[in-house]
């Protein structure tokens, strides 16, 4: 049973053995002389503006989290698409009235400005 | 799906089309201010009409043999009837008796009354589930919308507490019904409830069945998964807490009811002891709790605990007396808890909700009908005759003599006569004749018809119980 | 080819990593997160006891995919509950909300 997982765990302390080497290789042999400029986080040639560790607008989240419930309601749409030919026009009735529940959240949501920006 | 499929569901239909009547109804005429200042009571409206055609719906339909639809996930008999019925009034009552108190904190209605029909529609699901699936679908739904409502008041710091401690209990009590439901699906091979009777007696069924308990016991605040209890009901605004103390109620014991009498007779030993064991362990810890409270929703939060353990004597006691029971202990608790939950909604104490014991003085003297509408509920609490709660209580008790568990009347029993003090304690301060001052009453003649209507209902069921007691007798006969 | 055993063990642990998740966090997001897990174990267990328990049907697939909407809608309202509560309470650290006793 778990024999079948040997060349699984094989693979893998190859690769681990194969990073360290190489890291490991660099450390010893290679050069090392740090100045300000190499060990800033890189922005493109700017000079960073302030801590990587900011807030993120509260607003990204609201969008975010309407995002994920139409994003996962799909996930309905899927099996119906692939069976769109055999279910015909009742299973097109069904997803479209399934739809229009998702399209009503959706009338609520502009009707609440939850959506814009600013 | 089929038309038969859904006219199979037409009541819960009723209800979600007017919950989202409600909410387009509410966000056009406000648009993005959630609390504007000035809303008529539109969206209550809609909310009764959809709770009124419910009803009617349910009327027309024959009270005749079980039919199922939905491939046999869903099915219509006795049960589901007077599970709606408890549900539909819980519904009902809930829109009656809030709109001066949303008008008062200027809490968003539409939202308010979508997020309660959609709880309502997910207790009546779980009442009629067939399938583990739909009833985890059913308690979900019950679920979520009573955790928004619960931190509906948005400036409130305590509402926020009280619904962000309440999603990530229910949330975490949840995973655990997931997971029960995956071990009993393992276990025997099927979801169906209707077969789950014929499932094997292996460990694995009786591990899945013990998760499935987890998650239904959280929602009906049974010891040891009831620690969110007082804390979210003091917190939550009060019509919500009114609404949810009940529909929790209701949607869990209808899936008890579903799960243990219904679907696994053939495990009744092993599940029996069980449930007796955790119903004495919450009848007592919840009435002994609620004899130290002095905020009144944290007393009737104890009293929901120790209510959930005498309803669960009957699903304990199983067998048809034992499920008549329930039901009959869920429509009167759904009348005397928003009863009781009615009259506190109409007070209010310098721009707060009135919940001291204190709070209650002299009530008699200016509303002298709030008074004694409040008094008879607490009585019917209690459990003392000529009220509702006195024949529920009868019937638990005789159902559990009757399966040979003489502890848990006595328990029962003995724990009532302990409830009596606290009880009767909220009731005497309202009845006496010292005034809290500070302390306004609105009157309301929609809060005053809800009030009427669960006042009705504790003196009907107590005094005259014969129709209603057919009809959970006829609802259980296929126990049999 | 792994076995049910497998698949179980395998689903016990991410229940046991979320379980673990859920009770030591202090922050409210990563307690989802730890529930979010355990609902995924129940998928895991849910898709091997379709395959091996009850081959042929499809009744657990379809469960899993209502176990993953319905958890998607857990995540929604629990970011919008941890948001609105962090916009009054100013923490989302349930060790620090505590107007009212726990």
């Amino acid at each position: 049973m778990l024999s079948g997982y040997a060349p699984v765990l094989v693979h893998l302390v190859l690769a681990v053995l194969l990073a360290a080497a190489v890291l490991g290789l660099h450390m010893l042999v290679g050069g090392r002389r740090p100045t300000v400029e190499k060990v800033l986080p890189y922005e493109s040639g700017v000079w960073p503006i302030g801590s990587a560790r900011e807030r993120v607008p509260v607003r990204y989240y609201l969008v975010a989290m309407l995002f994920i419930l139409f994003d996962v309601e799909i996930v309905f749409v899927y099996p119906w698409a692939v069976l769109v030919r055999e279910l015909g026009a009742r299973g097109i009735g069904e997803m479209f009235t399934f739809l229009a529940l998702l399209a009503i959240g959706y009338l609520y949501l502009l009707k609440r400005r939850a959506l814009e920006w600013e | 799906m089929t038309w038969a499929d859904l006219s199979l569901i037409a009541p819960e239909l009723a209800l979600a089309a007017a919950a989202c009547a409600a909410l387009l109804q509410d966000a056009w005429a406000t648009g993005p201010a959630l609390e504007s200042r000035s809303r008529g009571p539109a969206a209550a409206w809609i909310a009764l009409g959809g709770v009124c055609a419910a009803l009617l719906l349910l009327g027309v339909r024959p009270a005749g043999a079980a039919q199922v639809g939905f491939a046999g996930m869903y099915v219509r008999d006795g049960i589901t009837r007077v599970v709606d019925l408890a549900a539909l009034a819980a519904a009902g009552l809930g829109v009656m008796l809030s709109p001066p108190y949303l008008e008062r904190f200027r809490l968003p209605a539409g939202e308010y009354h979508a997020l309660l029909l959609l709880s309502t529609a997910g207790a009546m699901l779980m009442g009629a589930s067939r399938n583990l699936v739909l009833l985890f679908l059913g308690l979900e739904m019950l679920s979520f919308p009573l955790y928004v409502l619960a931190a509906l008041a948005r400036r409130s710091r305590r509402s926020q507490e009280a619904g962000l401690k309440y999603l990530l209990l229910g949330a975490f009590a949840t995973a655990f019904f997931v997971y029960g439901v995956a071990l009993v699906y393992g276990a025997s091979g099927t979801a169906d409830l209707s077969r789950l009777g014929r499932a094997p007696d292996v460990p694995l069924l009786h591990a899945g069945v013990a998760f499935l308990v987890i998650g239904l016991g959280f929602e009906a605040a049974l010891v040891p998964f009831h620690a969110w209890a007082p804390d979210v009901y003091e917190g939550a605004p009060m019509p919500a807490t009114a609404f949810m103390s009940v529909i929790a109620k209701v949607g869990a014991f209808a899936g008890l009811l579903r799960l243990f009498p219904q679907a696994l007779p053939q495990l009744a030993p092993a599940w029996g002891q069980m449930l007796a064991a955790i119903a004495v362990a919450t009848m007592i810890l919840g009435n002994l709790a609620a004899l130290a409270q002095s905020n009144v929703k944290r007393l009737l939060a104890y009293s929901g605990v120790a209510h959930a353990g005498y309803i669960l004597i009957g699903i304990a006691s199983g067998g048809p007396a034992g499920s008549s029971a329930v039901l009959y202990y869920l429509l009167v608790y759904v009348a005397m808890n928003l009863g009781a939950f009615g009259v506190l909604l109409l007070l209010e104490r310098r721009g707060e909700e009135a919940d001291r014991v204190e709070d209650l003085a002299g009530l008699l003297g200016r509303a002298p009908w709030a008074a004694v509408v409040l008094a008879a509920c607490m009585v019917s609490l209690a459990g003392l005759p000529p009220t509702a709660g006195f024949i529920a209580k009868l019937y638990l008790f005789r159902a559990a003599l009757q399966d040979h568990r003489v502890a848990l009347a006595l328990v029962g029993a003995l724990t009532s006569v302990v409830s009596v003090y606290y009880y009767l304690r909220v009731a005497s301060v309202a009845l006496s004749a010292g005034a809290a001052d500070a302390v306004a009453v609105r009157h309301s003649r929609f809060a005053g018809v809800g009030l009427a209507l669960a006042a009705a209902g504790v003196l009907w069921l107590g005094i005259v119980p014969g129709a209603i007691t057919a009809l959970v007798q006829q609802a259980v006969q296929a126990l049999r | 080819m792994p076995a049910l055993t497998h698949y179980l063990v395998l689903s016990a642990l991410l229940f046991c990593l979320g379980l673990f998740a859920v009770v030591t966090r202090r922050n409210g997001v990563a307690i989802l997160m730890g529930i979010e897990l355990m609902l995924n174990a129940a998928n895991v267990n849910l898709v091997a006891f379709n395959k091996f328990a009850a081959p042929g049907a499809m009744q657990g697939q379809v469960f899993a995919l209502i176990v993953i909407t319905l958890a998607a809608c857990e995540a929604a309202v629990g970011l919008a509950l941890v948001l609105a509560a962090y916009r009054s309470l100013e923490t989302v650290y349930v060790d620090e909300i505590n107007v009212m006793k726990w």
